[in-house]
Order: C-alpha cells, then sequence, then structure tokens
C-alpha cells in the first residue's frame, strides 16, 4: 500500500456537531437546499442531527442523494449550498457537508439499511456502468420496483468514487458503502463486463425493458506532442495510487499536464507519494483552471507549484519543452521563440477524458461530440435508451460533480419509472 | 463612575448585587471568596435544624447549544450546624465589615422556637434577616418553607413574632407559588415586615431521561418537584416584583430575585420597583467572577445615561405597568425590514405566515428571497422581529393614524355612554 497520509477532512467531534447543527437557523425555503443540485432538505436534516435523531437525518439525506456519503466528502459545497448558507456573507456559513457526512458515519457504524425496495413491477432495467450515476439511478428503480441489473466494466461499483478520486479525499471504503447500499436493496451486479464487448448491445435492448447509460468516459486522451507515450495516464495513476499498486518510476520532479479536478488530485497525490518537486503546467491562466477554488487552495497547501501560460510541445525521457502561451483577441497562441525545456522525471497527463464513442454509437442514440444527447428528462433520441452522469457531461452545460451524476440518475430513474408505467399501461 | 452603593430597608451595601440565599452562601469559604471578588451583600445559606440532603439535587435546562437556561434543586437548607455557620458568619464580617450579611431562617411555626433562633444568630452582627417562606420542596413538607408562604395568616404571625425578637430589618422571602403574590407581600407587610424579597423558586419537574425514564434529576430512580429559576424565570420574577411595587398595600422595599445573569437583567428589576438584586444561578453557572461584569455594565449604563446614583433607577418604570384595560387602542406600529441586513432565511415570513397574519410578502428573485411587509395589514405583533437572527433587521415603526389615544375603558365607557 501506498501511504498517502490523513484525509483532508477530519470528522466533527460531538461537540463541534452539537454546536453547528444549532447554529444552523432552519432556514424556510432554506437557500443551501435550493442550491444543492439533489435538494437535500438541509435545515431538516441539520434539525434532526440536532435533535440527535441521526436515522432520520441520513433518511433526509440520503432519500434525495444517494450519493450523499461522497457528497459530503468531495462537494464543492463554498459553490453549492454552504456557498447559499445565509451565513456566506459573513464567511461562517454552516459547515453542510460535514454535518452530512456525521450523519452518514453513524449510519455507516450502525449497518442499518433505511430503504425498502418497492413492490415488484415485473420490470427490467439494464444500468450500463457502476458510478455516481448508475448507482443513482438503480435505488431510485429498486425503490420504484423494478428489477435493476449494473453493468460495470471495472472489477467493483463506485465509478471514480472508487477509483478516480484520491483517498485523502474519498475513500475506497465509503465509495464501496455507498454501492452496497443500493446492492442491499436488490440490484444485480456484474462486474468485469463491459458492454459492447462482453456483453452486446443487442442483448441488451432485447432483454431488458429499458437502459440507462451511465457508463461516464474513457480514458485520458493522448497528447498530440512528440513522446506522448511516455506520460502518464492521471487516472490511471489515481487508481493505482488508491488501490496500492505499482505506480511507476516517478522520480524527483514531477509535471502534471492539465488544470481540472483530476489534475489536482494527480499533483496532490504524487506530492503524496514522496515527489520532491510536482509542478502543475498549464496552457491557460489562473483564472481559466477547472478546478475548484478550494482544490486549488489545498493545492497550495501541499506545496504544489503553478505555472501558468505554459502548453508542452515535446516530452523527453528527463526533460519536458513547453513553449509559452498567451491570449490573443480571446485565442490561446503559442508565443514564438519562447520554448524552454524544465528537467523533469515523469509526466502525468490530466488533460480531460476520451469519449466512449463505440459504444454510445452501439445503442444508435444520437450523441454531440461523444456527449449523448438528452433532453431535460435524460431520454436519449431512441426510446426506451436513458443517460445520466459524466456521459451526458458537456463543458459549459453541465457539471461534471458526483452531486450532478447523483441527480441526474434520480431523473433517469423517473424517467424510466414513468416510461415503464406509461408502457404498462 | 456612578454611585452603585445601594440600601435595602436601611442595609447598606456598595452595591445592589447580592448573592441570594443557596448554594453559594453555604460556607464562609464561599462567603469569604465571593466577597473578595466584590459581592455587595450575601443571604446566607438558611439556617436551622440541619438537614440530610439527597445526592443528585440539582438540573439543568438547556436549550440547543446553551448550557442551564434555567434549573432546578432539590437541595434543602443548611446541613451543617448552626454554630459552624455562625462562626464563619462573624469571620466574614470582620474580614468584610462593609459588606451586608444577611441570614436566612427558617423554622417549625413556633413563637418560642424562632424567639429562640432569631436571638440566638443576632448574637452575630448581621445586617438583617431574611425569612424562607419559599422553599418549596422537602421542607414545605415538614410544614416550613412555602407551606408558610402559601398562608398569608402564618406569614403575619411569624414576620410578627421575628420582628419581636430582632434588632436588625426582616425580609419575608416569598414563594411565587401561589395566584397573586400581592396576598402574601400585604401579609408580611402587616406582619412588619422591613422587606420583601421575590421569589423563590417555582414548583418543576426538570424532566424525564428518555431512555430510562427516571425523572431528572433522580434519587434511585424517583424524584420530586424542585424549585425552578435562572435565566427563564426572569419575566415571571419581574411581574411579581412591579406587582408588589405598585400595590399600596405592600409598601415595602423589594430585593428582587429571580434570573439575574447580566447586569442588563439587573436594571431591569431595580427600574420595575426592586432596590436591589439577588443572584444564584449565574454563579453556580459561572463562579463569583461575574460580579464584575454586572458591576461594569451597570456602571457604564448609569454613566452612559448621566445617571450618577444606581438608586435612581429604583423604581423609575414602576408605573409603566398598567392593566390592560389602560393600553391606548390607537397606538400603531408596523413592522419594516432593512433589506440591506436582511439574510434571506425567511425566518419572518414562515413565523407571520403560519402563526400571525401573512402580512409578509416573499418572492424569489435570482435565488434569493425578497421579504418585505405588507404594512397595510400588518398588525404590529412584534414576531417576525423576535425570530430575525439578525439585530435591527425588522424594527417597529410607529404609524401617525391621526387617531387619538383611547383605552378599552375609555372606548366601552363611550360605546356604553
Amino acid at each position: 500500500m501506498h501511504d498517502l497520509g490523513p484525509s483532508i477532512h477530519q470528522p466533527l467531534t460531538d461537540l463541534e456537531v452539537k454546536l453547528e447543527a444549532n447554529r444552523c437557523l432552519y432556514c424556510y425555503d432554506a437557500p443551501c437546499m435550493n442550491a444543492c443540485p439533489t435538494h437535500i432538505d438541509v435545515a431538516s436534516f441539520i434539525a434532526k442531527i440536532a435533535q440527535g435523531n441521526l436515522r432520520g437525518s441520513a433518511r433526509d439525506i440520503l432519500s434525495a442523494n444517494p450519493m450523499g456519503a461522497s457528497c459530503a466528502r468531495v462537494c464543492p459545497t463554498s459553490e453549492l449550498c454552504e456557498g447559499a448558507c445565509v451565513y456566506a456573507k459573513d464567511d461562517s456559513p454552516i459547515r453542510i457537508g460535514d454535518l452530512q457526512r456525521y450523519a452518514l458515519d453513524w449510519l455507516m457504524r450502525s449497518g442499518e439499511q433505511l430503504f425498502t425496495p418497492g413492490a415488484p413491477t415485473g420490470k427490467h432495467v439494464a444500468i450500463v456502468g457502476g458510478g455516481p450515476a448508475g448507482l443513482s439511478s438503480a435505488r431510485d428503480l429498486r425503490l420504484a420496483g423494478h428489477a435493476v441489473t449494473i453493468f460495470e466494466a471495472r472489477d467493483a461499483l463506485g465509478g471514480l468514487n472508487t477509483f478516480g478520486i484520491v483517498p485523502f479525499r474519498l475513500s475506497t471504503e465509503v465509495a464501496l458503502w455507498e454501492a452496497d447500499q443500493v446492492v442491499e436493496l436488490g440490484a444485480s451486479v456484474r462486474t468485469g463486463v463491459r458492454v459492447g464487448d462482453d456483453v452486446s448491445v443487442a442483448s441488451l435492448l432485447d432483454d431488458f425493458d429499458a437502459v440507462i447509460l451511465a457508463c461516464g468516459m474513457g480514458a485520458v486522451p493522448a497528447l498530440a506532442i512528440e513522446g506522448a507515450e511516455l506520460a502518464h495516464d492521471a487516472l490511471d495513476f489515481i487508481d493505482r495510487a488508491k488501490a496500492g499498486r505499482p505506480v511507476g518510476e516517478l522520480g524527483d520532479r514531477v509535471a502534471v499536464i492539465g488544470a481540472g479536478n483530476t489534475a489536482i488530485d494527480a499533483l496532490t497525490c504524487a506530492k503524496r507519494l514522496g515527489v520532491e518537486r510536482v509542478t502543475m503546467f498549464y496552457r491557460r491562466g489562473e483564472e481559466h483552471m477547472t478546478a475548484y477554488d478550494f482544490e486549488y487552495e489545498f493545492a497550495k497547501q501541499e506545496g504544489i507549484e503553478f505555472r501558468f501560460y505554459c502548453a508542452p510541445v515535446r516530452i523527453g525521457a528527463d526533460a519536458v519543452t513547453f513553449v509559452r502561451t498567451q491570449l490573443r483577441d480571446g485565442k490561446l497562441v503559442p508565443i514564438d521563440g519562447s520554448e524552454f525545456t524544465e528537467p523533469v522525471s515523469a509526466v502525468i497527463s490530466a488533460i480531460g477524458q476520451s469519449r466512449l464513442d463505440d459504444t454510445l454509437n452501439a445503442f444508435g442514440i444520437e450523441t454531440d461530440d461523444g456527449v449523448v444527447r438528452v433532453d431535460d428528462a435524460m431520454r436519449t433520441t431512441r426510446p426506451g435508451v436513458f443517460a445520466a452522469g459524466d456521459c451526458i457531461y458537456a463543458k459549459g452545460q453541465r457539471e461534471a460533480m458526483v452531486v450532478e451524476a447523483a441527480e441526474q440518475g434520480k431523473i433517469a430513474a423517473h424517467s424510466v419509472d414513468a416510461f415503464l408505467r406509461a408502457e404498462a399501461a | 463612575m456612578a454611585d452603585l452603593r445601594s440600601k435595602l430597608a436601611g442595609i447598606a451595601s456598595p452595591n445592589p448585587f447580592w448573592l441570594a440565599s443557596a448554594p453559594p452562601t453555604n460556607s464562609g469559604y464561599q462567603v469569604m471568596r465571593a466577597f473578595e471578588a466584590g459581592w455587595g451583600g450575601a443571604v446566607w445559606k438558611t439556617l436551622g435544624t440541619p438537614i440530610t440532603n439527597v445526592t443528585s439535587r440539582f438540573a439543568g435546562l438547556d436549550y440547543k447549544q446553551n448550557k442551564m437556561l434555567a434549573m432546578n434543586n432539590i437541595e434543602l437548607i443548611t446541613d451543617r450546624p448552626l454554630d459552624e455557620n455562625l462562626r464563619e458568619i462573624r469571620e466574614c464580617k470582620k474580614a468584610f465589615p462593609d459588606r451586608a450579611i444577611v441570614a436566612s431562617l427558617m423554622e417549625v411555626c413556633e413563637q418560642q422556637a424562632w424567639h429562640e433562633l432569631v436571638k440566638r444568630v443576632q448574637e452575630e452582627d448581621i445586617d438583617g434577616f431574611e425569612l424562607n417562606f419559599g422553599c418549596p420542596h422537602g421542607m414545605s413538607e415538614r410544614g416550613m418553607g412555602a407551606a408558610v408562604g402559601q398562608h398569608p395568616d402564618l406569614i403575619e404571625a411569624v414576620t410578627t413574632w421575628v420582628k419581636e425578637a430582632s434588632r436588625v430589618p426582616v425580609i419575608v422571602k416569598l414563594t411565587p407559588n401561589i395566584t397573586d403574590v400581592r396576598v402574601p407581600a400585604r401579609a408580611a407587610a402587616a406582619g412588619g415586615a422591613d422587606a420583601v424579597s421575590m421569589i423563590n423558586t417555582i414548583n418543576s419537574l426538570m424532566g424525564v431521561d428518555l431512555d430510562s425514564w427516571n425523572p431528572i434529576p433522580h434519587v434511585d430512580g424517583k424524584s420530586s418537584h424542585g424549585g425552578y429559576c435562572g435565566p427563564a424565570v426572569k419575566p415571571i420574577a419581574l411581574n411579581m416584583v412591579n406587582d408588589c411595587a405598585r400595590d399600596p398595600k405592600v409598601k415595602l422595599p423589594i430585593s428582587g430575585i429571580g434570573g439575574v445573569e447580566f447586569w442588563q437583567d439587573a436594571v431591569e428589576f431595580l427600574l420595575l420597583g426592586a432596590s436591589n438584586v439577588q443572584v444564584c444561578t449565574a454563579v453556580m453557572h459561572h463562579g463569583f467572577r461575574i460580579i464584575e461584569q454586572l458591576c461594569d455594565g451597570l456602571n457604564t449604563y448609569l454613566d452612559d445615561r448621566g445617571l450618577t446614583s444606581v438608586e435612581m433607577l429604583v423604581g423609575a418604570a414602576e408605573n409603566r405597568i398598567t392593566t390592560w384595560e389602560n393600553l391606548n387602542l390607537n397606538y400603531q406600529i408596523v413592522a419594516e425590514i432593512d433589506q440591506e441586513t436582511c439574510i434571506h432565511c425567511s425566518k419572518c415570513y414562515i413565523a407571520c405566515e403560519d402563526a400571525a397574519h401573512q402580512c409578509i410578502d416573499r418572492s424569489v428573485v435570482d435565488g434569493t428571497a425578497i421579504l418585505t411587509v405588507d404594512q397595510n395589514h400588518c398588525v404590529g405583533c412584534n414576531l417576525c422581529m423576535m425570530v430575525c437572527p439578525v439585530d435591527d433587521c425588522i424594527t417597529m415603526l410607529q404609524v401617525d393614524n391621526g387617531l387619538p389615544p383611547e383605552t378599552w375603558k375609555e372606548r366601552s365607557a363611550r360605546i356604553t355612554a
């Protein structure tokens, strides 16, 4: 196992919880609830904590958001519930994420299952992908009484929660517990099965009454530069580090290309693995980073260095050549003659994820640049096929957050339910 | 610096803050510490035939994260021999001659017994007696404490006996566990009391433990009602103090007791008619050191208002209290919400909507609730202001409705005329 250090957020003590939960004003039609993509009734769950009703509190949270335990740890709360808290203006928002975690930590320890499956409808739904969106939809489909089979390419459920978020932000244990909560409701799970390879798309369409695509995205695409094959895939790197598998030789100077959430995870993970100098190289400026402010702050605290307006042009065995860039009329262009070479022992690429075009196309649905086209009810262009999560994530339109995936999964499940009931009628 | 010196029925103290007869005045050690800290006086833990206490005696009432909004107790009077208490009183008085030491007394209802106790205790240099006619538990079952305080004729008789023997002022401490506090206060006056003090503790059961179903506090699984005190009882005490202050048949100086924790509480008691205040629960919560807060806060308040002496507060707002029929029906106020300081929690909205008069309009603009008062229909009940978490965000504005003042009494007279 790799020693990646302690979690960045320790649980609140009982006293902290008492003070914090009682500080909550119990606002009416609370802004925090409205700021949560899954509309958790925050005022209610906090009031229940304050009144010692942890079971009720956990039920409030999970009924709105089956991914509540991971969201409590990875949600950008300062941009969502805590940012909307009426105390935020005075820089003292209620620590909603930490309180949510407290209630669900209690549930985790108790071993209780708070939900019961609905009466069987005789309908069977295939869910492609066992990440947050797939699990969320599976939970609500089970509550509605539909049979569910989750097809998961990896050997465990949880998706990026299990494999793609560094353990000091979200542990495997929590991600798997959360998945178990859904499985306990009677969802069938077929792990290690890649739809399109191990099971045909045609059979899914034939054998199931509906399909939800929640397959996320693929690997980090190759950099289109010389020596790209020398770069590590950030997601694969995090996966290996989290699972305790070998991550390869990193040396003492790691460069991470990219400035998103995964880049931050890769940077801090490399640092915690003991790399002396870990530097983020980003072709745009600080203000363009897609990582959240709190992630950026965290990376700074971990001792990460940042270089902006630098694009890699060539990766060598022990050095990377960059070119300086600038914005000209809103367009990013390299500056002639500004090339420089940095000694780098390993490069990790975190420039986004590729799209699973082949899988999606096999379903005969329309996509836009690899993004599944859905309506507000998560219906694809093919009746009976729905989609949620990162496979419908498009920059500028939706957020690639766990909490968004959870909400989309819920919406998809409700749409499927409506679709199946209409069919049956 | 204002003059904080205070007098109650001739008993002088350097400030108007006395410790009430209670656990903090149980021993010379404690009273010495209190006087060192600056307390103006102490009413000694009630003297009488020593009792045996139970363990598990107190319980607190918490509200959310706040501890001891109130407490109750089932402790009795002193559990130590009279001689021991008197020796310690002597030492305290010697060390702090400028402080008031008042001996609280409790005895069976016999003239002889009271005479003997009074004479024995006043061999020491005490400043006064306080007759404990209020203790609501334990002692009352033995025909003392509240058992006396609930019988005006007994109050008068015992007060008379004490006055027959006493050479120092006699304060009668009243129980609130009656229907009209003026009746026992008048009885004390009739018996010759020099002052009354109120309120003693209120009959209460603090609660039940939800796991064991034991009462709180419990003594081996059982409990009895206790005496309730602390910040939560202040409004009850203020009302009783003022009732007596305004009663022409009482006409006695009053020592105000009940929930004094901050200097503001003391100012309220004084304004409504008390000559000084006694404190217990706040000391049990925070220790004797709070006297510095009390004196400094009171001093600052007096200085800010240009008042040179604390005595100027006594009874100054006494006659602001009247009966409902004398209130001006044409006085009109309406709520106003300051949009600058509003934090958009909508507490005012839901309170008004569900529990008052549906006079707050709420519209959500860009995700933020905008709250405004429909002042044409607002009845000026104050509820929105009370629930608003931001000080001074909601204020009540007086409306000039052009109507002359008219009370219910006046209106009903006009209508029947």
